[in-house]
């Protein structure tokens, strides 16, 4: 038998923990973009995790559309990320040299 | 609490808390790792080291399918375009983590984000972690075929518009990459005329052009910067009272795209 769950959700709710905190820290849009990637790999731990613990199928079916989704997401966002800093090139890539919009 | 917990534990096989030990450290100190790394590329060799810990917990909880997918998709796709979009901007250089221009923005992340994981696990010791109903889209244990099967069945039947819905999503994130990424003709002209002086810009920036280009390439490009300036040259003196300032009208109809696009190359080789 497999460990309990307990453990498991513990363990992703500690891993979301660190990547809200390096979101929030961290200045490199790209290291921002990764912990993003963190904070999404933990919540499917979770799913993963009640998906056994439920013994419901449902949770790895949700896991499987949020793979696609943050797929999908990192290809624009990087995409996004490509297109402002080639316009704006040699300024630098952190997210304080984005304040055109500043007031 | 802990106790049950440990009662749990011990409850387990030791292969499985071993397992579960060693991917638990390997997640971790990815995920540190990430926030800590100054140089991009080793946050991005952190967050494989991640994924792979998430996949083997994967296998550990008999999602075997999820786990294969974890490791193609994240560490296979999304961490190498990670990569490539780091060494496609170039930087790759080491940042100063140390250097913080709001003074109260760490502490009150730390605050912020320790105080929510604080909540999480308390409401989940209240909250006996998981409640409610049982197999409700379906078994996963003790299926034919194995999860890979009972996965393939839920996403096909009971999953089949959202499964559709996904394929209209790649579309229309492959379709938004593409245009994101394409550099369109005319923002290049924008800027090229931009960098120049206005006015009499376009044939000095020309012969600039032809005199740093070195030797082998040097006929050439005299070639075609002299065939600019006169062609510049005879447009300026057709039209009266020098050129005005619009885009469209300081842009001669009559110019060839090609010679237009040799000017942003000279200039970027200028310094």
């Amino acid at each position: 038998m497999s460990l309990s769950g307990n453990w498991y959700l513990a363990l992703s709710a500690v891993l979301f923990a660190i990547g809200a905190f390096g979101l929030l820290v961290r200045r490199n849009v790209l290291v921002m973009f990764m912990c993003v990637e963190l904070m999404l790999n933990a919540v499917n731990l979770t799913f993963v995790t009640f998906a056994r613990m439920l013994n419901d199928i449902g949770g790895q079916a949700l896991v499987f559309f949020i793979l696609v989704v943050a797929a999908a997401e990192v290809v624009v966002g990087l995409g996004i990320v490509v297109a402002i800093f080639r316009r704006r090139a040699g300024e630098g890539t952190t997210a304080d040299d984005l304040h055109i919009m500043r007031g | 609490m802990l106790g049950e917990l440990g009662v749990q534990l011990a409850a387990a096989t030791k292969v499985d808390a071993a397992v579960f030990s060693i991917a638990a450290v390997f997640v971790l100190a990815g995920a540190i790792g990430v926030v800590v790394a100054r140089n991009p590329v080793h946050a991005a060799l952190m967050l494989v080291m991640t994924l792979f810990g998430v996949a083997v917990l994967f296998v550990e909880q008999q999602a075997n399918f999820l786990a294969a997918v974890q490791v193609i998709v994240y560490a296979g796709a999304i961490v190498v375009l990670f990569l490539f979009v780091i060494m496609f901007l170039g930087v790759d250089r080491r940042e100063n983590i140390a250097l913080e221009p709001l003074r109260a923005q760490r502490p009150l992340a730390a605050g912020l984000v320790t105080a929510g994981l604080a909540g999480l696990l308390l409401l989940g010791v209240a909250a006996h972690w998981s409640v409610g109903a049982h197999s409700v889209a379906g078994r996963l244990r003790d299926q034919p075929g194995g999860d890979v099967a009972a996965l393939g069945r839920a996403v096909f039947t009971t999953y089949l518009f959202p499964f559709e819905a996904t394929a209209a999503l790649l579309v229309v994130a492959v379709v938004g990459a593409v245009v994101l990424a394409r550099r369109p003709p005319r923002a290049r002209r924008v800027d090229s005329e931009d960098t120049s002086v206005p006015g009499d810009a376009g044939p000095s920036g020309e012969h600039t052009a032809g005199e740093v280009v070195g030797d082998p390439m040097e006929a050439l490009a005299k070639t075609v910067a002299d065939a600019v300036v006169s062609r510049l040259v005879s447009v300026a003196e057709d039209r009266p009272g020098g050129r005005p300032e619009g885009r469209p009208e300081g842009r001669p109809e009559g110019r060839p795209e090609g010679q237009r696009q040799e000017q942003p190359v000279g200039e970027g080789t200028a310094p």
